[in-house]
């Protein structure tokens, strides 16, 4: 942690003076239009988060005929036990999966892409170059496009419907091996792995008890962008999973709000169950903003 | 009869000369559909996958498992057809592990057989027998290919009737029409009372081709040489000029359909009619809460006074997929499914399915009066709609194409330029190019 903070001024002070600094001689004027802008924004990402919130509050019947941006009869808690109890709490388990499937996959796709990033940075072999090229070709293939080659490899080892059909594909993230290799390559010093490795600890356990913990700021990044990303994946369960019990929150959502036709009564349960699925985001959000801004601007400077 | 002497025979050890016997009158059972699959039960207990978007459709198949011990069915799930269900079937089909059943719709079943999707079921006796059961011309929607062939089994229909505001109409002294000439009429003095008679949908192509089916209009055509292709038969071309010049009289509104704006128009009285299928009977209710006991249904208005013809909107059936290893036991369990009246009921019940046999149509469970109708007794309605429904419509096979190119000149239509029936002509030309693009043989 401290290598990382006492290294980044050294490197960028010379370039220019800070961001901080400069906005404070800009004009009182931009400033305030520079603020108007921001606020114009925050309502507009925000207004759809508090129309959910309000639509959640209400009845069914009452979200299509009361105004839709303030509350009616408050039944927010009531259509929870609702949503809870529809099909034997099927939503909960949905949320678990999205759970397991984010935050394990997350988590292991994060360690897998530091390995790879650490190695790819530290370590000198041939062909390294060639491999993180095609590293970085996979950050511009899209993971749709990946879909259905998947389904029909994971076809031939008879794992599609399966926890690992879902689970295994959001294991690997090119781009978190980019941040990885670019941000092992400025804060982890050559030095320091050549100290430990004079006092006698092996590559692995230098990996895990040095480098990890000084390319944590990235790792929480990379953790992040690949919580969201499978969070969010959409068309990677809707072509490999057909049992309801393996389904990720948002494509259980998508099966119910493409019934609305039929039962109409499900636009409750599908406002309501978006709006529990953001909070997990928010919560993660808010808790590793911190190291989110910071591991990106370290991504963006280098 | 034949397959069932077939495994009796086969499942003991006999002599050379028997079995060829049993044999050669196993492959004659498939008379009249050369690609019939075999249809021979398995041995020992089954499993089956069932992938379908019906909710609510496990409880039934529950009952169904408690019952038949050695056919368990597997319920699966996704969106529906074609919101992504049907492309997973393909797919899963080329790489070899679909289910073994599979909900299709009526108008998405002929793509299936096209790309050799689904079994030819023909070959099994118990669905040849069960033809019978089924409305007529909901058979005709599975029995594909002019060979005999039969693709699945019926779920459920759409017939079709006329959604109206019996308050507002009693209250104005409007006559309910019974023609689409009195529809004109009546949408003349509902235009000027401020309201419009219904919304003319830009988007629900089905809902014109339903209109179409029962003007007596042929969009498609198959036998053996091929396809023919007709969206601008003179059927549909009188049905596109007549909406046309509703819209050119400014007597139908065009809201985008199942939108806010358009579940508004109908609650706040706008819009006092909509002729839409037995299904629409929910979409209403859900759409329109404020206007609850103020709507009956009456028969789709007539070409002709005195006929009683209707249409079809919707409906899907149950298809045995490419690729399954136990047609038999699916057939059996399709079967069950969409013929006994505990599955008919359980179905109805759970999820609004509509049955497609003429036994399902005298449920207890639609029987009953409707109180957002006022007490009407609905079904009764639709019931009878159903035996009218013009027999031999076909689907197409790439009517997905199809719509969006439709839909894409309606909406055109709507805002001006360009006619109805110049968007028939463009969905005819865009689906014929759509054929022959995929070696589909067209005759013109």
């Amino acid at each position: 942690m401290s290598a990382v903070t006492t290294s980044r001024p050294r490197s960028s002070a010379p370039r220019s003076d800070s961001p901080r600094s400069r906005a404070i001689r800009e004009p009182l004027v931009s400033r305030t239009s520079a603020m108007l802008v921001m606020a114009v924004f925050t309502v507009y990402f925000l207004l759809p988060l508090w129309w959910l919130l309000v639509a959640s509050s209400k009845s069914t019947g009452d979200i299509l005929t009361t105004n839709p941006l303030w509350f009616a009869d408050m039944r927010l808690f009531s259509n929870i036990g609702d949503l809870f109890a529809y099909r034997d709490g099927i939503f909960l388990r949905w949320l678990g999966n999205s759970l397991l499937y984010a935050g394990l996959g997350g988590a292991v796709a994060t360690l897998l892409a530091a390995m790879a990033g650490y190695a790819l940075a530290k370590y000198r072999f041939p062909g390294r170059e060639l491999i993180f090229d095609v590293v970085l070709g996979g950050v511009l293939v899209p993971a749709t496009a990946l879909a259905l080659p998947l389904f029909l490899i994971f076809s031939q080892v008879q794992l599609t419907n399966t926890f690992w059909a879902v689970f295994l594909p959001s294991l690997v993230s090119p781009f978190g091996v980019y941040l990885a290799r670019i941000f092992a390559a400025s804060s982890v010093p050559d030095e320091l792995l050549e100290a430990s490795r004079l006092d006698g600890a092996g590559e692995i356990r230098t990996f895990f008890t040095v480098s990890l913990r000084l390319m944590s700021p990235a790792l929480v990044t990379m953790f992040l962008f690949q919580f969201v990303a499978i969070w969010n994946n959409f068309f990677l369960p809707l072509i490999m999973l057909r049992s309801e019990e393996l389904f990720p929150v948002v494509f259980g959502l998508y099966g119910w709000n493409n019934q609305l036709n039929q039962i109409p009564e499900l636009r409750g349960l599908v406002l309501i169950g978006a709006l529990l699925s953001v909070i997990p985001l928010i919560v993660i959000f808010l808790l590793l903003q911190r190291f989110w801004r910071n591991g990106l601007g370290t991504g963006a400077l280098k | 009869m034949k397959h069932k002497l077939f495994t009796a025979t086969a499942g003991v050890a006999l002599s050379a000369l028997l079995l060829a016997g049993c044999a050669g009158g196993g492959s004659s059972s498939g008379d009249g559909a050369a690609a019939a699959a075999d249809c021979a039960p398995s041995d020992g207990p089954v499993t089956l996958e069932f992938t379908s978007w019906i909710p609510g459709i496990e409880k039934v198949v529950d009952m169904w498992n408690t019952e038949n011990p050695d056919i368990q069915v597997k319920v699966q799930t996704g969106p529906n057809g074609n919101n992504g269900t049907y492309q997973n079937f393909f797919n899963q089909i080329a790489a070899g592990n679909a289910p073994d059943l599979g909900q299709i719709e009526y108008d998405a079943l002929p793509n299936f057989l096209v790309q050799d999707g689904v079994e030819n079921i023909a070959g099994c006796s118990d669905v040849v027998n069960a033809k019978d059961q089924f409305v007529g011309w909901a058979w005709n929607q599975v029995a594909l290919g002019g060979d005999g062939g039969v693709y699945g089994i019926p779920q459920d229909i759409g017939p079709m009737g006329l959604f109206y505001r019996s308050d507002l109409f009693e209250k104005n002294n409007i006559p309910v029409p019974t023609t689409w000439d009195e529809y004109t009429e009546a949408a003349k003095k509902i235009r000027a009372l401020g309201g419009y008679i219904t919304n003319f949908s830009q988007s629900d192509i089905n809902q014109f081709a339903g209109f179409v089916w029962q003007a007596g209009g042929q969009w498609f055509g198959n036998d053996a040489d091929g396809w023919t292709v007709s969206l601008t038969d003179p059927a549909s071309k009188k049905v596109a000029d007549y909406w046309q010049s509703l819209i050119d009289q400014d007597l139908v509104s065009t809201y985008p359909a199942w939108t806010d704006e358009w579940n508004n128009a109908y609650n706040s009285s706008q819009v006092w009619t909509w002729n839409s299928a037995v299904w629409g009977a929910n979409s209403i209710s859900s759409g329109a809460p404020d206007t609850a006991g103020n709507w009956s249904v009456a028969d789709l208005p007539q070409w002709k006074a005195g006929d009683a013809v209707s249409g079809n909107w919707g409906g899907s059936s149950i298809a045995v997929l490419k690729g399954s290893k136990h047609p038999y036991e699916a057939t059996k369990f399709a079967l069950w499914l969409n013929t006994s009246t505990e599955a008919l009921t359980a179905l109805n019940e759970e999820a609004n399915i509509y049955p497609a046999t003429t036994e399902g149509l005298k449920l207890p469970s639609l029987a009953k009066g409707v109180d957002f109708y006022g007490g009407q007794k609905i079904y009764d309605v639709f019931a009878k709609a159903a035996t009218e429904v013009t027999p031999d419509f076909v689907w197409g096979p790439t009517m997905t194409k199809t719509y969006a190119d439709v839909s894409d000149g309606f909406k055109a239509a709507v805002s001006g330029s360009g006619t109805l029936a110049d968007a028939l002509q463009k969905g005819q030309d865009a689906t014929i190019s759509a054929l022959e693009s995929q070696s589909i043989p067209v005759k013109k």
